[in-house]
């Protein structure tokens, strides 16, 4: 696919009578990671749950590439303690799916070998990397995670968005997330999105994170972080990027 | 052998004890047992609107639970908490449904074998009835089965997955009407809630899986209906609750065998 995986025309959304989402217009081309930011009740969430058309639009639409297949991981996934289900049962729903299409997941995912395990019993690294493997099983050409970190420490959550970078380079889809962990998520996008209602500013993580919009949400303290974080993490950036950064901004 | 009413009442408790049973393994999946008794208490409304129009009594009571189901369906999430509200409308269905069938004076209507089921008095039509309605639930649970599943486990998971949660919702909700129904024979409007839970959380120890569980419900159900008309037998008990009393000692001990297990190799 060389033309947009899928694009957002004029989207707007109202849920109780409530505007949610005004205007948005976006287009995510394949095997680009797009990151979009906001501060809690920004649509964010929303957005993505549009996308899978989840949600119903107020006005604009979706448009996706034909035969697009989509992988999703969403918010919360609370599974029910009275629900058995091992990890191997979860990945062949709905569809009933090969052994070999699940081992490849899973060891991508970074959980090879957890499959007759009750789901129930997974940490949450573990839980996470299992919802992954289930939304790459099928080869998808777009990868949505909304706040697919949640309850991951750090260092949980950086190996995560490490993970996702490498199922892009080797599935080369797009990935679309949501995340509240800015300064890892950013360093780890091509592109971002800072939503609040109505898209405030996009572009490349410094640019983002230079942009006076964002700034008014986020303050400019993850600034720094993004510094530091690209210092240590640096694994697919040029040098000359490295520089980009200074620390005076702040 | 049809002729002798024990063995029609053992069919028509093992039909309905393992037609309800994985039915009810979404419901308690689901949190929904309220839910189950709000359709269940509907049908008292129905007894009543049939007798009111002196219309046969099976299509007025899946009328009235397919009504209330999907009235609750409705409004859910509109203001009010899920179990306030199928508080206030379950009861409020028994209520109004007692209280219309004693209005309607000149029918003479044995309300006690709506309420607790008449199990002892099943007719040969009532076998074709519960066996019949019993296949159609099974068949209609058995092709939505991983639809319900992945909706149940998150609704957007299944939207990306391309299938519509509330189209499964809807075949779930009908299934619950159709079982509600042809249940009333055999436990009454009170207990079948009972009959939908209870066997279901009395598998659950006991499965891996959502199939496991859904099959160990069945077993146990019919089991259950079995070993209950025996005990009403021998001990001269109402059958139905007999049947529910069965189920429910079956689940102590389903519970606190694993229970056990669990103290003797703790899981890692």
């Amino acid at each position: 696919m060389t033309s947009p995986v899928i694009t957002a025309r004029d989207l707007s959304i109202r849920l109780d009578g409530r505007e949610v989402l005004r205007n948005i217009s976006m287009t995510v081309e394949p095997a680009e990671i797009v990151t979009i930011v906001g501060p809690n009740g920004s649509g964010k969430s929303t957005f993505l749950r549009a996308l899978i058309g989840a949600v119903p639009l107020a006005s604009g639409r979706v448009e996706r590439a034909a035969g697009l297949r989509i992988g999703y991981v969403p918010q919360k996934l609370a599974l029910d303690a009275a629900l058995p289900m091992t990890v191997r049962r979860f990945l062949s729903l709905p569809r009933r799916i090969s052994d070999d299409l699940v081992t490849e997941a899973m060891s991508r995912a970074g959980v090879p070998g957890l499959e007759n395990r009750q789901m129930t019993d997974l940490s949450g690294g573990q839980f996470q990397r299992v919802l992954l493997a289930r939304a790459i099983l099928e080869r998808p050409h777009l990868l949505l995670l909304d706040e697919a970190t949640q309850g991951l420490d750090q260092p949980g959550a950086a190996a995560f968005y490490q993970r996702i970078e490498e199922v892009r380079r080797d599935l080369g889809c797009a990935v679309v997330m949501v995340s509240h962990d800015l300064h890892v998520v950013m360093a780890a996008s091509d592109r971002v999105l800072c939503l609040n209602g109505h898209i405030c500013c996009e572009g490349a993580p410094e640019v983002v994170a230079d942009a006076p919009e964002y700034r008014a949400l986020f303050g400019t303290g993850t600034k720094g972080t993004l510094a530091l974080y690209r210092h240590q993490h640096s694994h697919r950036h040029d040098a000359d990027c490295e520089h980009d950064h200074g620390h005076g901004a702040n | 052998m049809l002729d002798d009413f024990m063995v029609r009442a053992a069919l028509a408790g093992v039909g309905i004890g393992a037609t309800s049973a994985p039915l009810g393994c979404f419901v308690v999946w689901r949190r929904m047992a309220y839910f189950g008794e709000a359709t269940a208490h509907a049908a008292v409304l129905g007894v009543a609107l049939a007798l009111a129009l002196s219309s046969p009594v099976l299509p007025a009571v899946i009328l009235a639970s397919l009504a209330m189901a999907s009235a609750v369906t409705l409004l859910r999430g509109h203001g009010y908490a899920m179990d306030t509200l199928l508080g206030v409308m379950a009861h409020t269905a028994l209520a109004a449904g007692m209280v219309a069938v004693s209005l309607i004076s000149d029918a003479r209507l044995d309300l006690m074998a709506f309420l607790f089921g008449d199990i002892l008095a099943v007719s040969r039509g009532d076998l074709v009835v519960i066996w019949g309605g019993g296949a159609m639930v099974l068949g209609l649970i058995a092709w939505q089965w991983s639809n319900l599943l992945i909706s149940t486990l998150n609704p957007d998971l299944a939207r990306a997955a391309g299938v519509d949660p509330r189209t499964a919702e809807l075949w779930l909700t009908l299934a619950l009407a159709l079982v509600v129904a042809v249940a009333i024979k055999v436990v009454g409007v009170l207990l079948i809630a009972a009959m939908l839970v209870i066997p279901a959380a009395a598998a659950r120890p006991l499965a891996r899986t959502p199939e496991e569980m859904a099959a160990g419900a069945a077993l146990i159900g019919g089991f259950s209906a079995l070993s209950g008309l025996y005990a009403a037998y021998i001990l001269d008990t109402p059958a139905g609750p007999s049947i529910v009393c069965a189920a429910s000692l079956i689940f102590v001990v389903t519970t606190t065998v694993r229970a056990l297990k669990a103290r003797k190799t703790p899981r890692i």
